[in-house]
């Protein structure tokens, strides 16, 4: 047995089982045998179990776990409790999760914060579907370590070869699902069989009691072992002096004098400091909340993640990810949704959901949407690059929630696997000329002028007059033409709706290029769909972008037809025609707006560089 | 690794995150300041979590106007010693109609200036989110609450509307009017807050350890007769008796312990034998059983 610790460490776990599994009596023979129950409670606890208990006026261990009164009158747990206990070695923080078939998600919420598990079986029924579906969540959320607690092993006489055979059976379920260690308790919670005590009832066992077990399981963070990721959740600045990034280490650890990329942005720094209220630290861990100063003035914000420059996430957009659906409306393909990754928060769209799987029988299934308290593989895309790990390697860097954009509900919870469409080998290569150096020897800022608008609006023609202008003054500019482009970059493209989505985003990245190259870029493109538009704000960052509602009428528009478009669409030779067929959606706030009944291109491009100067870009 | 972090050190680190999340996804945060020993630790944590930078939210003090004198001189005391700012609502409706718990009883007490007046003070300033001190470990309807606890434009608690909180990631939006309670110190335990008082050297009121105080016998509870408006029996007379407090509320309806414990490792001491629990001094839980709950539901803190 493992020395007794000076001070104790916490474990949190998280028990499971069916419905008349006795797991409530279980919490609460452990609460009562390990901890103090306090006189107070115990003399509720008597009293309730008089009143409303199902063990004819003894001591009802269940009643003192079930908490809220709808569920002591309906008689089942409807929500995840968390109870606390402690002995000399350790203290306990347990997720106590429902065993409803329904409740899927809140034994998935109770799992993503647990180190372990405590599985139950009833030993007259063994293994059955909730078991099955238990572990395999268990797993899936990364649990390793579960400990099986063959109950009511008095109904059974504290038959051996009962209890062998459920072990064995279990044993196989669990290896299926990815946990690597189990250990089969014989218990009665009841009478507190192997609970605390070793039982003289169980002659033929010679393992470890439920709490021991759970007083010696590792608590061992992956996390802590891999490479360095830090969590900036909020720029301190208290003064001009002082500029920290507070945050928590998510992984590894992290020392002043340490080489960190900032992610996405993809910039190197070194870590000067490590600030906190009690003096700086030499060295920070996983599980830390630290303050990190940087040595290099670099932009760093909330959401943004440090990691090690020789183990660094590659940014990425598209991703295969386990979905657990929590919300009573479906999940939708192609539905807009929130996502909650790390400090950040953007919008995230799930492309494709490529099957379902039976959590009882680890079938896939064929699926299109997933329904509440079911479980998918899907093709997720986020609005811009997140720097993210598999959820297997760190649950803090690839966990992530779905959230409802109108109802601002957790609608569904989502576990990365990996990139799609790049191999897994390809990592992001951190440069040592960086776009503030560039630019400084440009002698201007660079930035993606964006200009939107109807077909013959005017884009096009007030972009080359603003280019024209900028060249003249020595500027380094660029000029993105929609037409231009799809004869390139972008021939193989259509006007299906997908097919302009993806137009616009092949087209944010290069431009996103070029500000890394230190250009002004002139985008003169419809891009009528305001998501779009945000998507490639997203992409080149907002300090740099700058929306241009180039605003002309449709009837203004469709008069000019400079390219004798609009006729064509009006004679249905155009399918999916902005303006005529496909929507425009006007921007709601654009950084200048150009009036073209009133303003003439010359004036217009007036209008766009005295907005660059007032910027300070130029 | 984390083997080397010991429950205290993860507990902190876990609030100091929840602090600074709640922190940088708000409009207009407000810390609840109660003036308990669970106050005093979130105090701490949230100088902890945002320092160099001063605590970014002003204190927000309920008062009933019936609270233990030595609370306020704590109060004001912290405040100014640690350059707080410090926002204290009395229910202009109470002082008005003097409502006490004499008169009125615990319960319409208790919600009038408690319950109403914090929806009055989060109404008037509009702050969003509001960081308390409450734990899990307090009472069983508490053990499901969320760290992240979502209340309706009318400071309504539901528990079956609650959002699943996984890993360690809060979905903290909300809608106009909309308003998050945030518990950082959920997974604290009441031994644990007291550990972390005596190793941070942390000030708490000192009510909380034992001196001869003035009592009577109210309901099975010993009242501290704490200034001239306590109402006494015909010919009863306050004795003195070696007495603390465990949790600190409005002086009449708050039960002191017997106690010699004097000192923050005497303290410690008696709550590791202790068997009772914590809430068992607040007369307003027992007024029914699942009080907590129905309380929390009308917006109670």
């Amino acid at each position: 047995m493992a020395p007794v610790p000076t001070e104790p460490d916490l474990l949190r776990f998280l028990t499971c089982g069916s419905v008349d599994d006795g797991k409530s009596t279980l919490i609460g023979r452990l609460l009562y045998e390990s901890g103090r129950l306090p006189d107070d409670q115990l003399a509720a606890l008597e009293a309730d179990s008089k009143r409303v208990g199902t063990r004819g006026g003894d001591l009802d261990f269940a009643l003192l776990v079930d908490g809220l009164t709808a569920e002591r009158e309906q008689g089942i747990t409807i929500d995840v409790a968390y109870r606390h206990f402690g002995t000399a070695r350790r203290r306990f923080v347990v997720a106590d999760t429902p065993g409803h078939e329904q409740y899927t998600r809140n034994t998935v919420t109770g799992a993503s914060t647990a180190e372990a598990a405590v599985l139950l079986v009833d030993a007259r029924a063994g293994v059955v579907r909730q078991t099955r579906r238990h572990t395999h969540l268990v797993g899936l959320l990364g649990i390793r370590r579960v400990a099986l607690a063959v109950n009511k092993l008095d109904l059974v006489d504290f038959a051996r070869p009962v209890f062998d055979r459920i072990a064995a059976e279990y044993r196989a379920v669990a290896a299926g699902a990815g946990i690597t260690e189990v250990s089969a308790v014989p218990v009665c919670a009841l009478d507190g069989d192997n609970v605390v005590t070793p039982s003289p009832r169980t002659p033929w066992y010679a393992g470890p009691t439920l709490l021991d077990w759970l007083e010696s399981v590792p608590v061992d963070d992956q996390a802590a072992a891999g490479p360095l990721r830090v969590v900036v959740q909020w720029v301190n600045r208290p003064g001009p002096d002082f500029r920290g990034f507070s945050g928590r280490v998510v992984g590894g650890s992290v020392r002043p004098g340490d080489r960190v990329v900032v992610l996405p942005a993809g910039k190197r720094a070194t870590v000067a400091r490590l600030v906190t209220y009690d003096g700086e630290l030499d060295v920070a861990t996983a599980g830390q909340s630290v303050t990190v100063v940087l040595a290099e003035p670099v932009d760093v914000g909330r959401g943004d993640l440090l990691a090690a420059v020789d183990d660094a996430p590659v940014p990425a957009d598209r991703f295969e990810a386990d979905l657990i659906w929590m919300d009573e409306q479906d999940l939708r393909p192609g539905r807009q949704y929130l996502a909650k990754i790390g400090a950040r928060t953007l919008g995230l769209t799930v492309d494709a959901v490529a099957h379902r799987l039976d959590v009882t029988t680890r079938e896939r299934v064929a699926a299109t949407g997933l329904r509440l308290n079911e479980i998918g593989l899907a093709e997720v895309r986020f609005a811009a690059p997140v720097a993210a790990d598999p959820y297997t390697r760190n649950r803090d860097t690839g966990g992530f929630l779905l959230i409802d954009r109108l109802t601002n509900a957790t609608a569904g919870a989502g576990l990365l696997r990996g990139e799609l469409r790049r191999p897994t080998n390809v990592r992001w290569q951190a440069l040592d000329v960086d776009q503030a150096m560039r630019s400084a020897l440009n002698g201007h800022r660079p930035c993606v002028v964006w200009f939107t608008g109807l077909s013959g609006a005017g884009k096009s023609t007030i972009a080359n007059v603003v280019e024209r202008r900028l060249h003249v003054e020595g500027r380094h500019t660029m000029l993105l033409d929609g037409d231009n482009v799809r004869h390139g970059l972008n021939r193989d493209l259509g006007f299906t709706a997908t097919d302009r989505v993806e137009n616009i985003r092949r087209v944010a990245e290069v431009a996103g290029l070029m500000v890394q190259a230190g250009l002004i870029v002139l985008v003169a493109f419809i891009s009528p769909f305001r998501a779009e538009r945000e998507l490639a704000r997203g992409v080149v960052g907002s300090e740099a972008f700058r929306e241009v509602f180039v605003d002309t009428p449709l009837p203004v528009a469709e008069q000019r037809d400079p390219k004798g478009l609009y006729a064509k669409a009006r004679r249905g030779e155009l399918p999916d025609f902005t303006g005529i067929d496909s929507p425009y959606e006007p921007p709601l706030d654009p950084d200048l707006r150009i009036d073209t009944t009133t303003t003439d291109p010359d004036e217009a491009a007036t209008l766009v560089i005295d907005a660059l100067r007032a910027a300070g870009i130029v | 690794m984390t083997g080397t972090l010991t429950h205290l050190d993860r507990l902190e680190a876990e609030s100091i995150d929840i602090l600074r999340e709640g922190v940088a996804e708000s409009e207009r945060p407000v810390l609840l300041y109660s003036i308990g020993k669970d106050s005093s630790v979130l105090l701490h944590l949230a100088r902890k979590a945002f320092h160099p930078s001063p605590v970014p939210m002003p204190l927000l003090h309920v008062d009933t106007t019936w609270k233990f004198r030595e609370m306020i001189a704590f109060r004001d005391r912290t405040a100014a010693e640690l350059g707080l700012d410090l926002v204290v609502h009395r229910n202009p409706e109470c002082v008005a109609l003097g409502i006490n718990p004499f008169d009125h009883g615990s319960a319409a007490h208790t919600d009038l200036w408690k319950t109403q007046g914090l929806r009055q003070a989060l109404d008037e300033h509009r702050f969003d989110v509001a960081f308390g001190g409450a734990r899990r470990d307090e009472e069983r309807s508490r053990a499901k609450e969320r760290v992240f606890s979502f209340r309706t434009a009318q400071h309504r608690w539901d528990p079956r509307s609650q959002r699943p909180e996984l890993w360690r990631l809060y979905n903290t939006r909300i809608g106009p009017g909309e308003g998050i309670r945030v518990f950082p110190l959920s997974n604290w335990t009441e031994l644990d807050v007291w550990r972390y008082v005596e190793r941070e050297s942390i000030p708490v009121v000192p009510l909380y350890f034992a001196a001869p105080r003035p009592v009577v016998d109210r309901d099975g509870a010993l009242i501290v007769v704490d200034d001239d408006r306590m109402r006494l029996e015909p010919g009863e007379r306050p004795r003195v008796e070696s007495v603390r407090f465990r949790t600190l509320g409005c002086y009449p309806l708050t039960g002191a312990v017997r106690s010699t414990a004097a000192t923050l490792p005497e303290v410690i001491a008696e709550m590791a034998a202790a068997t009772s629990s914590e809430r068992a001094g607040r007369v307003i839980d027992h007024d029914r059983s699942g009080s907590m709950e129905r309380k929390k539901a009308e917006g109670y803190f």
